[in-house]
């Protein structure tokens, strides 16, 4: 016994650390267009491959190969990379904002733009996400005003949720969008409550959870898949694995578990790895997914492999935890060039025309910003009353809040 | 009062097709406590269902059934059970209506069995009201007799508002007031055990004068406001004692009235002390009727200990301890 080695515990570290050289070429990519396309109805016990693999339509060369590929006419997808494109500018806007001061916090979407603006595309009005606070690109994709996007922001008197929510905690049941809370993962097991009441309903719509790699660790997940499962809700069960949550590494919430995709075969549903930066691909397996929910066949879990290119947040440095080089090195490319190459070898786009269309929608967005900084900003302008803050408590404001509002002089 | 509480699912879920019901043994079985029971036979397995064991499952998927437009109404097997589910309660129930400006509301009910006196140890035994009534933006009821469990899980079902609703186990099969060593008796022989037939909706937030008197309030809810009865019989003091029926929203005219007419007041729960209801209550009673008391508010409670099981007689607030504190107070 003396001679047993003592126990250890192991602590997952990433590969590389600041200072460190990234070199992704021991991680295997499949080649575009070689993953199989199961039938809808096919048994999920015979697709469990494709948790460990990742379904990708574009090459290199921008072409779309394979059996997910030929869903979007040219139009759609000049329509896909302008929703990418407006998400990429209004960040870039929204982010300045808050450096200069107008607002307090802001997550921006960099390198993740594809993920929410495809998945958009293959849902129906009527449909319900429960997003987290990187998925404002399903905003975009469905036709909600960027302005009151930036009102939200700003809190200003225009802000839909009257000030009282972080910025970029957007609510919007027209657009099926469900109301951020900022806690990690409480809406993915409301998504599968929605779905539910769907189904009790006999309704045709259909629900969307999201979550990222790192909230996956969290209770609500588990009780998601769980009642996913054994309900079989109409559900799609979205994990957006963008490497990073804030400074902690995808293998900290991972564990020994391949992939996050992997998470689903124990609940016996389909579970599907796609690659996130793929416009094509995204959306070809969101269809399928959407179809089988949409068809009673229940819910499908897919992890969206992608790379958060900025900081977790407007509070965070990502420099202090990942060398620098890291997003440069990281092999899926960038969703917007992607996508771009792709209609320029569908012979429908320029470099040109594209330079062109990067100018007139950062105009467009300039132009929306002033007219939501006319409104105010957070320090500047008009705002919800403080007298509102009682209000939406209850449904009838109860005498308490009434006295309180008094107190507060309102 | 388990039938009056089935009655009144049975009645909700017969008038309203969007009630739903669900949670641990709730459905083929009708729940440990049987208030489900035959639910699911009358309405189908679609709205009465058994659920995995996850209380954050169960209320986090009515939280998106009641978003969608249902109305759920859940059970928690024993209050003891809800610290899984409460971050779904307190950040996501509790807030969906003020973080959406009113876009997306959450009409739940969540009922569970509250409270000791069925030698149910630490964690079948708790009554943890006070973490609920913290929290804006949720509703507490805590009914004492079947009429009002009825009445009150009526107006809950139709709340716009999440409703926390708190049913103290030791009334269940009948009247308790604290006196373990008698005989259990039915509700059927209670003056307060009959259950009116017709819709009766007892509304939140009004509290119920079981005592008319006129030497010291008794503020208290559930199975306490029985204990205080027997208290005040057996002590003989003129007690005015008041059913709160509902802690949020708190019927505080019926309490400041009383209180300036007696000028004592005592508060009795079963929670634990510390940070209790009764600290609110007794923070109330001497902001608004601090010129008319003659004694300082006393609370009579369960110890701030954990609830313990073969000393469950000695850690209960029974009528010999809530009558002392009565003639204490009256002699201050």
């Amino acid at each position: 016994m003396d001679e047993e080695t003592p126990l250890s515990l192991h602590v997952p570290e990433p590969e590389w650390r600041p200072g460190d050289i990234p070199d992704y070429s021991g991680i295997v990519i499949p080649k575009a267009g070689t993953v199989r396309r199961p039938e809808i109805d096919e048994d999920p016990r015979a697709m469990r491959d494709l948790a460990f693999t990742i379904i990708r339509v574009l090459n290199r060369k921008g072409e779309a190969v394979g059996p997910w590929a030929g869903l979007l006419s040219d139009e759609e997808l000049a329509s896909g990379l302008r929703h990418m494109m407006l998400l990429r500018a209004y960040d870039a806007r929204m982010l300045l904002a808050q450096r200069q001061g107008k607002t307090s916090f802001y997550m921006q979407h960099l390198g993740e733009e594809a993920i929410s603006c495809a998945f958009q595309r293959a849902l129906k009005p009527g449909d319900m996400n429960f997003p987290t606070y990187r998925q404002a690109g399903l905003l975009i994709a469905s036709g909600y005003p960027m302005f009151k996007m930036m009102c939200q922001i700003y809190s200003n008197e225009e802000d839909p949720v009257r000030g009282r929510q972080l910025p970029v905690m957007y609510s919007s049941r027209e657009h099926g969008f469900f109301s951020i809370s900022g806690n990690l993962a409480t809406q993915y097991i409301q998504a599968v409550g929605w779905a539910m009441a769907s189904a009790i309903s006999h309704d045709r719509r259909i629900a969307v959870g999201w979550i990222g790699d790192g909230s996956t660790a969290e209770n609500d997940f588990h009780a998601a898949l769980v009642f996913a499962s054994t309900y079989k809700a109409p559900v799609v069960l979205n994990i957006v694995n963008n490497q990073w949550a804030i400074s902690t590494f995808q293998g900290i919430a991972r564990g020994g578990s391949g992939t996050f995709a992997a998470r689903g075969l124990g609940f016996g549903m389909p579970a599907l790895r796609v690659d996130g930066n793929d416009y094509l691909a995204v959306h070809a397996v969101a269809r399928w997914a959407a179809e089988r929910a949409r068809r009673n066949l229940g819910p499908t879990l897919i992890e969206y492999v992608t790379y958060r290119a900025g900081g977790h947040s407007t509070s965070d440095d990502p420099a202090a935890y990942r060398p620098k080089e890291e997003s440069d090195a990281w092999p899926l490319g960038d969703p917007v060039l992607r996508l771009k190459a792709h209609l320029i070898a569908r012979g429908v786009w320029s470099e040109e025309r594209h330079k062109q269309f990067e100018a007139q929608i950062m105009d467009e967005v300039i132009a929306v910003q002033k007219k939501a900084e006319a409104i105010g900003t957070l320090h500047t302008g008009a705002h919800p009353s403080p007298r509102d803050m009682f209000e939406d408590v209850y449904a009838e404001l109860p005498p308490h809040l009434v006295r309180q509002r008094q107190e507060a002089g309102y | 009062m388990i039938e009056a509480i089935q009655n009144a699912l049975d009645t909700a879920m017969g008038e309203d097709e969007r009630v739903v019901v669900f949670g641990e043994d709730v459905g083929y079985f009708g729940g440990v406590f049987r208030c489900t029971a035959g639910l699911q036979k009358k309405y189908g397995r679609t709205r009465c269902f058994d659920t995995p064991i996850s209380e954050l499952g169960i209320v986090g998927a009515a939280i998106g059934m009641a978003v969608y437009g249902l109305r759920p109404c859940v059970e928690i097997q024993f209050a003891d059970y809800m610290y899984p589910a409460y971050d779904q309660i307190v950040s996501e129930a509790a807030r969906i209506r003020y973080r959406s400006a009113g876009e997306f509301t959450c009409p739940i009910v969540i009922r569970m069995p509250t409270g000791g006196g069925i030698y149910g140890g630490q964690t079948h035994s708790q009554s943890p009201e006070a973490l609920f009534t913290h929290v804006c933006g949720l509703k507490t009821v805590v009914p004492s007799t079947p009429a009002d469990a009825r009445g009150l899980l009526l107006a809950a079902i139709a709340d716009p508002d999440p409703v926390i609703f708190l049913e103290p186990k030791r009334l269940y099969n009948g009247p308790f007031d604290g006196h373990h060593e008698r005989a259990v008796t039915s509700w059927k022989k209670h003056e307060l055990g009959e259950v009116p037939d017709d819709h009766h909706v007892v509304a939140l937030g009004q509290a119920a004068i079981r005592r008319q008197g006129g030497e010291l309030t008794v503020l208290a809810y559930g199975t306490m406001v029985h204990v205080a009865l027997a208290a005040a019989e057996e002590t003989g003091i003129d007690a005015e004692i008041i059913d709160l029926r509902t802690l949020i929203p708190l019927d505080t005219a019926t309490i400041h009235a009383s209180v300036a007419k007696t000028g004592r007041c005592v508060v009795v729960h079963e929670a634990t002390l510390t940070s209790g209801f009764g600290a609110e209550l007794a923070a109330l009673v001497q902001q608004n009727c601090f010129y008319q008391l003659e004694a300082p508010v006393r609370r009579i409670t369960g110890w701030d200990t954990p609830y313990p099981h073969a000393q469950e007689w000695d850690y209960f607030p029974g009528p010999a301890r809530v009558g002392r504190a009565f003639r204490e107070i009256m002699e201050a």
